[in-house]
């Protein structure tokens, strides 16, 4: 049984932070990382050959998470995949002893360091989620019984800050209705926004226990703020938070940019605007404890 | 219609090294459209070719090189120089350029990459809308059809990547997610994004397609016969031909 999912049915504020598998087969660095969060999140996400750039699989280092006490969300992407390796992937990860798995669409081989590569896609995220909930009932995809279900807490992605955001909620909704339990969003910095965004959410989830965890991307420079406004699609920094990371020394904007997330989660805790946040510190997971502990949610019990 | 683009020339004289006698063929339906593979192209070809001392021994534009029976007969008018020929230079699509296999022993080279299934918006401007999947879903999607126009071909709504509504991947082609929201808005039809749409059924598309029609038969049974012989079957090409489909 996840305790991920114990402690988003318990109704707790969850903290979820994620690590990236290595291009290579050195894995010191994310073993490291594993070490440093595993005692201060409720779940380490692993991430999929994220942004479309190739390395070690997200499921042999999810195991790893579980080997070493941690608990992970196995992030799953159908850009790489078939249906038949999705699933193929899902079982081999019940028996891995992954129970969180993370359904996203993936971003295009095209912005990624294998362009060449054949996007698959045969499933989008919502067919992903229906698998994983048929997964979980005992049948394949088509309806074959399974010697053995798994059990596997199911989440899904969404992107607040879209462009235009109306088609973004209707996927929102379908993905509730195919059964995800859990959301991350994509990386929000504008909180007003973000709360006009889960009044629409709320509206859509009465009646459920979806859980909504708000996406927290750590900033390290005033330039990372400007180039993410400026080439990433659904993150908007907002001017005075690009202001507020204009610093003397790059230590200097590390600090500011914990500040500014820790911040937010209390914001985002006090006001109830969310159930948990999601906390991402590519390549700085060591700083994901001390926000934490900024942010008074050094002890999650 | 069929849109491909012109290889390089360097790269159509190292595809004809070692074959000196050339006879080019052009297509009169969409490489002559397209102006990839008509008379003018043709020509122009020639000229290149000679200039590169090769002998182009014959020339033609079929009226559609893909009508296999027609460019049999095309040869045939052809005969002494098909004869002479060392390699067609076909300046079609790949299709067209297949056909000539059964009607020649010779070397074939395509000058041409053919590109996709493409609507002329206007002279030399092309649009991919369909890809010829196998299963027509764009009455479900606002007459769009995300599975040739979203990158992804994602069924159930946009991705993350729509920027101010337009596809991240490729910044000039606009979101087919924001396009079919905002087409079932206008016709009052935005409950139609609540419907869940199954995956692509890709055994509707499997390749290589395969369709045969006898013109005698009712609508009815060509519409079954066409799904047993290009799609349902294993190995319907060979039972197909015995008529025995039905």
């Amino acid at each position: 049984m996840s305790s991920f999912r114990e402690a988003c049915r318990a109704g707790s504020f969850v903290v979820t932070s994620e690590v990236g598998p290595p291009k290579g087969t050195d894995v010191r660095g994310v073993l490291g990382d594993i070490d440093r969060l595993k005692r201060h999140v409720h779940a380490i996400n692993v991430t999929d050959n994220q942004s479309a750039v190739m390395r070690m699989g997200s499921l042999a280092v999810s195991h790893e998470v579980v080997a070493r006490g941690g608990e992970p969300v196995f992030q799953l992407s159908c850009r790489d995949r078939n249906r038949l390796a999705l699933q193929n992937d899902l079982l081999s990860a019940h028996l891995l002893g992954v129970r969180n798995v993370l359904c996203l669409t993936g971003d295009h081989p095209w912005v990624g360091d294998h362009k060449e590569a054949k996007p698959v896609y045969d499933f989008d995220s919502v067919h992903l989620i229906q698998c994983v909930r048929k997964l979980n009932s005992g049948v394949d995809w088509v309806g074959n019984a399974l010697q053995g279900a798994t059990d596997l807490f199911v989440g899904a992605v969404v992107a607040p800050d879209a462009d235009p955001l109306e088609p973004q909620l209707y996927k929102f909704a379908k993905k509730v209705e195919a059964g995800a339990e859990f959301f991350q969003t994509q990386a929000v910095y504008d909180l007003e926004a973000f709360a006009r965004f889960m009044r629409r959410v709320r509206e859509l989830l009465a009646g459920t226990k979806v859980r909504v965890l708000a996406g927290l991307l750590v900033l390290s420079s005033a330039g990372m703020a400007r180039y993410m406004n400026r080439a990433v699609p659904g993150i908007y920094v907002p001017d005075e938070l690009v202001d507020e990371m204009v610093c003397e020394t790059k230590e200097d904007a590390v600090e500011t940019g914990m500040r500014i997330c820790a911040r937010h989660i209390r914001r985002l805790r006090e006001e109830g605007l969310c159930d948990g946040v999601h906390i991402m510190a590519p390549g700085k997971a060591a700083l994901v404890p001390r926000i934490l502990e900024m942010a008074g949610l050094g002890d999650l019990g | 219609m069929i849109i491909a683009k012109q290889k390089d020339f360097a790269d159509i004289l190292r595809m004809l090294e070692g074959s000196r006698r050339v006879f080019i063929v052009g297509c009169g339906e969409c490489a002559t459209a397209t102006e990839t593979g008509g008379a003018p192209q043709v020509l122009d070809m020639k000229r290149r070719l000679e200039a590169e001392g090769k002998e182009v021994v014959g020339t033609d534009v079929a009226h559609s090189v893909c009508q296999e029976l027609d460019l049999k007969r095309l040869l045939r008018l052809h005969k002494e120089a098909v004869e002479r020929t060392d390699v067609f230079l076909v300046l079609s699509c790949g299709a067209g350029a297949q056909s000539l296999r059964d009607a020649t022993t010779a070397r074939i080279v395509a000058g041409t990459d053919s590109l996709f299934l493409g609507n002329s918006l206007r002279r030399l401007d092309y649009e991919e809308k369909c890809s010829l999947c196998g299963e027509c879903v764009i009455d479900r999607f606002g007459g769009v059809c995300p599975v040739a126009r979203c990158s992804k071909g994602l069924l159930n709504g946009p991705c993350g990547g729509t920027d101010h509504g337009m596809c991240e991947v490729n910044p000039n082609k606009p979101c087919a997610w924001t396009m079919v929201y905002e087409r079932l808005k206008q016709q009052g039809r935005l409950d139609d994004l609540k419907v869940i749409h199954p995956p692509k059924r890709w055994d509707q598309a499997r390749r290589p397609g395969r369709a045969q029609w006898r013109p005698e038969r009712s609508e009815e049974s060509r519409r079954v016969h066409t799904r047993t012989s290009a799609c349902t079957l294993p190995g319907a090409d060979e039972g197909s031909d015995e008529g025995s489909g039905s």
